[in-house]
Formats: structure tokens, C-alpha cells, sequence
């Protein structure tokens, strides 16, 4: 059984089909990347995956770890162990960082039946993440994402994914905006977070990324329908001919 | 005196409560406001200062003084300001209550005397007492000062400084409807200083109905800090004008909290009267259910060269209300003013309601002012946000709903009385999504 089992999906919004009929499987100790042109349904998947409102699964199912992944809400997703980074991160002002990650952390740690951090215990864990991470920890005392760059958005958002250890990750185009340091830091903090028993999902536009994370497969979605799967050097075969085959492919 | 109840000036009748032997000014006082609330009576709606805010139900209890409380009252300390080390003074439906608050606050410069016992008041409550606040176009005030009770008349000598926040605890608890009319003054001399605050308090019981108006004169260089905490029961009604005269460089630091009662009004109305006076007017409000919240405020430049800054913010969910009524007066002679307002609203429900009226009215032509308001929902993207992370969605909605009043608290001058009124703010908020997650 894969750690997420994606069947035919099929998802509207406001009653037009954006994803018509995606499978896929993510295993356990994989990374799986997601290609495609603007518009081709990837920010759609992730978000029905992570649960967020204004999606109609019209068909299909989605399982996560044996369990109907669609019948649980957006919070109890994340505390059983579901990512999202976000390709906006949201600003929250008023919220420190610390605050944020502190609650979210003992969410899940509630939910699994672990003792909640106290504060001094917590800042441990951040201090050895930040570390890890090659993260200076000044954000944390700042409102969550506000008045920060693109680049420290997305690094919050790894920062965040390495504390919170999810078992798997889906990555909404965390690459994109990046300055080639961050590329750095982002790339290592997925590679950080591969290992046995987690499955990360990587939903990018681009081939750079891939040079840092080197997937196990690669898919091309293009007009809501995987057009195409393959190993890594499909990456490289699209970088080299652009998604246009596939745009006629898959209107065809 | 001759007084006669009628339905659009009810209460009259309470008037026999009031003891008869009053000292000349006392009369004076209950006289006029007498002639005034006969006058104008309950407001009705074409009364603009009270265009939102109507007081019908008033009528529908039968609202008595002199109720007595249940036996065995005690303070529940869980929910007044947490003031730790402050100086408390006890008022239980109304009375003054020796037995439950603390005795001999005997600092160098200061006077205390009880309102409700004015045949031995001092010359210098006489002198005061009624002069900041303008009766015309105050019905309820009016009402107070024909009807006022017990209340605290504090002196502070020119120099003098309060050791200890003086804490005044009013707790509404009755088991028939129950009105009373507390009234109380303080005068802060030149270069004293001072922290006041308030708790306003309802336990469950019958419905009951607080009237009351504080007169503050602030002398030259004084500071006043002063936070007010409302919260009352679902049953009451809680009507307070708090007036203060500031001369120059004197300051006020106050902030209005409101987290309980049916109809809440909270008035102020502060005169810079000289240059240099500065007034920062902060509050926050909570209102769910059928609560009905409205902050009034008249800030009136009459001297030259005064700031006035003006912050509210409240939450609204139900079918609640929230109303702000702002004006800022800057008279031709007030150049150099410096004169702010703002209320945010934040909407927790298609019920919730927001009326806001902020105002400015500008003589001078060198002046610094500004004035805004908005009302918006919580920012669903911020929600999801912290959903994605786990947060349980009340608990999300909770950490967005304290960020939104967070900075209000920021205004607060004093880290005591910030302290205490964030940490009211938050047990009053673990409530309010609870029930509104969905």
C-alpha cells in the first residue's frame, strides 16, 4: 500500500473540471515530482489535498495511510501528517512565528498522544531545526510571513515542514521567485526531509529545482490529466522540448 | 421635589430613595438633573447621540434601588482586572461594601470620601461636583445626578502620587430587577498621579441596570492612567458617561474593555482645555449573542496645541452589535492640535452587526487630524493557513481573533494594567469561537 493512493480524481471549481482523472500513487521513501504549464491543475491538486474549501471532488478517491483522505478536514490532515508548503505563504499579523509553530507543533502532538512542548522544550527544537536548516531564527519573534521576502517566505515555509516532520509533503512550487542561496537552503531542507517511511511531493514549473532533489518519478500534468510518466530524465526531456507535445497530447 | 414618572421618563418615582437631607449643593445638583431628564426623558430614536443605541427595555423590568445582594457576595477574582497589589473598593449593587474591600488607604496627599453620604462632604467636592459634565443632552447622566448613590470622591494634593492602583469593584448580583446610580469624582492636583480602574461585574440574577458618571479634573501635569472593565450579564444594561477636563500638559491614559452585557454604553468626553494636555483613549470590545455594544467619545480641542489619539476595536459575533460614535471638536482656537481616531471592527458572523460613526469638526485651520473606520471579516486565507498547520479550526480562529485586538492593547501606557486587560481579553476570547468555528 503507498503512503498516498491518488484514483481518478476528478475536482471542479465553480463548476468547471480542472483535474479529470488523475491517478497516483506516492510511496513511502519516494520523492514524486509534478510538472506543468500554468493552468494545467497543479495548485488544484494540492490544495484539494491539503483541504482547503471551494474544491468539489466530483469523483474519485484519495487515500492517505489506508484512510479516506477527503473525509477529514484540513486541520486533522495536517495533524495525521499532511504538508502543504505554500506557493503564497500567508502573512499573519499579530501572530509571532513562535506562536504559530509552538500551537501547530502540539496540535500534532496531541493528536498522536505525545505530551505538548512547554516553552523552553520548544525553543530547543527550533534552535536544532534552524541550525539543520542553516536558518537564522530572528523570524521567529516576527509576525508569521509579514514584511518578510519572497526567499524567507519559502524557507519559513521549509522551516516549518522540518519542525513539524510530516509524513508526506507536498510542495506547492516552493522553487518559484527563489534566488539561486535559497534554491540552496529550500532543496536541502527537502532532501532533509526524505527517508523511509516519507513521501514527499514536489509540485514545480520548472526543471532547476530537480538538479537539487533528484525525484524517484516524474509526471507532466497538462489540462488536469497526467499526460506522461517516467525517472528522472523526464525532467530533463521537457526542459530540452517545453510542454507543448503534451498541451496537444492531451487536448487530443 | 416633585417628581412623576410617565413612560417617557420613567424612574422618577426612585427619586423617594433618595435621602432627604442633602446639603444645598447636593440639592442643587439632583434638581437640575431632575429638570433635565424630565425634560428629555428615555432618548428615543430621533435623539442623534442615541440614534443607534435605544433603551426601550429599560421599561419592559421593573428596575428598584436599594436591592440587596445575596448573602455571602464574595469577589470572584477570576474575572475582575487581575490588579494584584491594587488598593480595592467594594460596591455590591450600588452600596459601598466595607467588609469586602480594603481599609485605610492612607497615603500622604490624598483624600477619599463616600459620594453617597454628601452632608459630610469636604468643601472641595462641593466646589467640583457636577461642573465637568454638561447635563443638556444627557438624559441618563442626569438621571444619575438625580438619583446618584454611593461612590468614591478621591483628592489628590498638588505633588501627591497614589501608591497603589486604586481598584473599584462593582458587582451587579440581585434576585429582582435592580437599578443603581454610582457617581463618583476624582481631582488629581498639579503634577500628581494616579492609576484607577475599574471592574464592572454582573453575577447571574435578574436583570439589572447601572447608570453611572465619573468627573475627572486633571490640574496641570497630572497623569491619569484609568482602564474600565465591562462585563456584565446577558440581562443588563450598563450606561456610563465618564467626563474629564484636562489643563495643560496634564495626560490621560484610559481604555475601555467591554466584554459582557445586553446594551453597554460607554461615553467619554474629555476637554483639552490648555496646551500641551494629551489624551490617549484606547478600548476593545467582545460582543456576542444578543449583546449590544456602543463606545461614545467627544473630544473637545478648546485650548491650543493638545493631542488627542483615539483607538477602538471590537469583535462581533451573533446577531451582536457594535457601535462607535467618534467626534473630534477642534475650536478656532485649538491651532496645533493633533487629533486621531480609529475603530476596527471585526465581523465574526453574517449576523454581527457594526454601526460607526467617527466625526470631525474643525474650526482651527492648523491642525493635525484624521479619522477612520473599517468592519471586515476574519481573512479565510489566514485561517486555512493555520488549519494546513494542524491548529484545530476554534483555535485558529481564537490566535486571529486576539491578533486583531492585540495592538489596541498596545495603547495601554502602563504594563500592569496592559497585562491585566490582555489576560481578560483572552479568557473572555476562548469563549467566543468556540462557538463560532462552524
Amino acid at each position: 500500500m503507498a503512503l498516498l493512493e491518488i484514483q481518478d480524481l476528478h475536482v471542479e471549481v465553480a463548476g468547471k473540471e480542472i483535474l479529470r482523472g488523475i491517478s497516483l500513487d506516492v510511496e513511502a521513501g519516494k520523492v514524486h515530482a509534478i510538472m506543468g504549464p500554468n493552468g494545467s491543475g497543479k495548485s488544484t491538486l494540492s490544495h484539494v489535498l491539503a483541504g482547503r474549501s471551494g474544491y468539489d471532488v466530483t469523483g474519485g478517491s484519495v487515500r492517505y495511510d489506508g484512510s479516506d483522505l477527503l473525509q477529514m478536514n484540513a486541520d486533522e490532515r495536517a495533524r495525521k501528517g499532511v504538508f502543504l508548503a505554500f506557493q503564497y505563504p500567508v502573512e499573519i499579523p499579530g501572530v509571532t512565528t513562535t506562536t504559530f509553530l509552538r500551537q501547530a507543533l502540539n496540535a500534532g502532538r496531541r493528536e498522536r498522544g505525545e505530551p505538548e512542548l512547554d516553552a523552553m522544550e520548544f525553543v530547543k527544537v527550533i534552535r536544532r531545526k534552524t541550525k539543520e536548516l542553516g536558518i537564522t531564527d530572528d523570524l521567529l519573534k516576527r509576525p508569521v510571513n509579514v514584511g518578510f521576502s519572497g526567499g524567507e517566505k519559502k524557507r519559513n515555509e521549509i522551516l516549518q515542514m522540518a519542525i513539524l516532520e510530516p509524513r508526506l509533503a507536498v510542495l506547492d512550487e516552493t522553487d518559484s521567485g527563489l534566488d539561486i542561496d535559497a534554491l540552496k537552503v529550500v532543496s536541502d531542507g527537502i532532501n532533509a526531509q526524505r527517508s523511509d517511511d516519507r513521501g514527499v511531493l514536489l509540485i514545480t514549473h520548472y526543471q532547476r529545482l530537480l538538479d537539487y532533489v533528484v525525484p524517484d518519478r516524474v509526471h507532466v500534468l497538462a489540462q488536469g490529466c497526467i499526460v506522461k510518466s517516467g525517472g528522472k530524465e523526464l525532467a530533463l526531456e521537457l526542459e530540452k522540448s517545453g510542454y507543448a507535445e503534451f498541451l496537444d497530447a492531451a487536448a487530443a | 421635589m416633585d417628581a412623576k414618572t410617565t413612560d417617557s421618563a420613567p424612574f422618577l418615582d426612585r427619586l423617594e430613595a433618595v435621602d432627604t437631607d442633602q446639603p444645598d449643593w447636593a440639592a442643587a445638583l439632583r434638581r437640575a438633573g431632575l429638570a433635565v431628564y424630565r425634560e428629555e426623558g428615555l432618548p428615543h430614536a430621533k435623539v442623534e447621540a442615541w440614534k443607534y443605541t435605544r433603551l426601550d427595555g429599560l421599561t419592559r423590568s421593573a428596575f428598584e434601588p436599594g436591592i440587596s445582594a445575596p448573602d455571602g457576595i464574595t469577589v470572584p477574582d477570576g474575572r475582575i482586572a487581575d490588579m494584584a497589589g491594587a488598593h480595592r473598593l467594594v460596591f455590591v449593587n450600588g452600596c459601598y461594601r466595607a467588609e469586602l474591600s480594603d481599609d485605610g488607604l492612607a497615603d500622604e496627599g490624598i483624600e477619599i470620601v463616600n459620594l453617597g453620604k454628601p452632608g459630610a462632604a469636604p468643601g472641595w467636592v462641593a466646589e467640583h461636583m457636577g461642573r465637568v459634565l454638561d447635563l443638556d443632552g444627557m438624559p441618563l447622566a442626569a438621571l444619575n445626578a438625580a438619583l446618584w448613590g454611593d461612590g468614591v470622591a478621591i483628592k489628590l494634593a498638588d505633588g501627591a502620587q497614589l501608591q497603589k492602583p486604586l481598584h473599584l469593584i462593582f458587582l451587579a448580583a440581585a434576585s429582582t430587577p435592580a437599578m443603581f446610580q454610582s457617581r463618583h469624582l476624582l481631582i488629581a492636583g498639579r503634577d500628581s498621579r494616579a492609576a484607577v480602574i475599574e471592574s464592572h461585574l454582573g453575577l447571574e440574577g435578574a436583570p439589572t441596570f447601572s447608570n453611572s458618571v465619573v468627573e475627572m479634573i486633571l490640574e496641570e501635569d497630572a497623569v491619569l492612567d484609568h482602564a474600565k472593565l465591562v462585563d456584565e450579564t446577558e440581562h443588563a444594561y450598563h450606561i456610563a458617561a465618564t467626563a474629564l477636563s484636562l489643563a495643560g500638559q496634564a495626560r490621560y491614559n484610559g481604555f475601555v474593555l467591554t466584554l459582557g452585557g445586553r446594551v453597554v454604553r460607554n461615553e467619554t468626553r474629555v476637554r483639552l482645555a490648555a496646551a500641551g494636555a494629551e489624551c490617549c483613549l484606547a478600548g476593545a470590545y467582545v460582543a456576542d449573542g444578543e449583546a449590544h455594544v456602543d463606545n461614545t467619545v467627544f473630544i473637545d480641542h478648546a485650548g491650543p496645541g493638545a493631542a488627542s489619539r483615539v483607538v477602538f476595536k471590537g469583535v462581533i459575533g451573533d446577531t451582536a452589535r457594535g457601535v462607535f460614535q467618534g467626534k473630534t471638536l477642534v475650536r478656532q482656537y485649538a491651532q496645533k492640535t493633533d487629533g486621531h481616531q480609529l475603530h476596527k471592527a471585526l465581523l465574526l458572523s453574517s449576523g454581527a452587526e457594526v454601526n460607526a460613526k467617527p466625526e470631525l469638526e474643525i474650526y482651527a485651520d492648523d491642525v493635525k487630524c484624521g479619522h477612520g473606520a473599517t468592519a471586515a471579516q476574519l481573512d479565510e486565507d489566514m485561517v486555512f493557513y493555520l488549519l494546513a498547520r494542524g491548529i484545530p479550526e476554534a483555535q485558529a480562529r481564537q490566535l486571529l481573533t486576539e491578533a486583531f485586538l492585540g495592538d489596541v492593547v498596545d495603547e495601554i501606557a502602563s504594563p500592569e494594567i496592559a497585562a491585566a486587560m490582555s489576560a481578560a481579553l483572552t479568557r473572555r476570547l476562548a469563549g467566543i469561537n468556540a462557538d463560532h468555528g462552524a
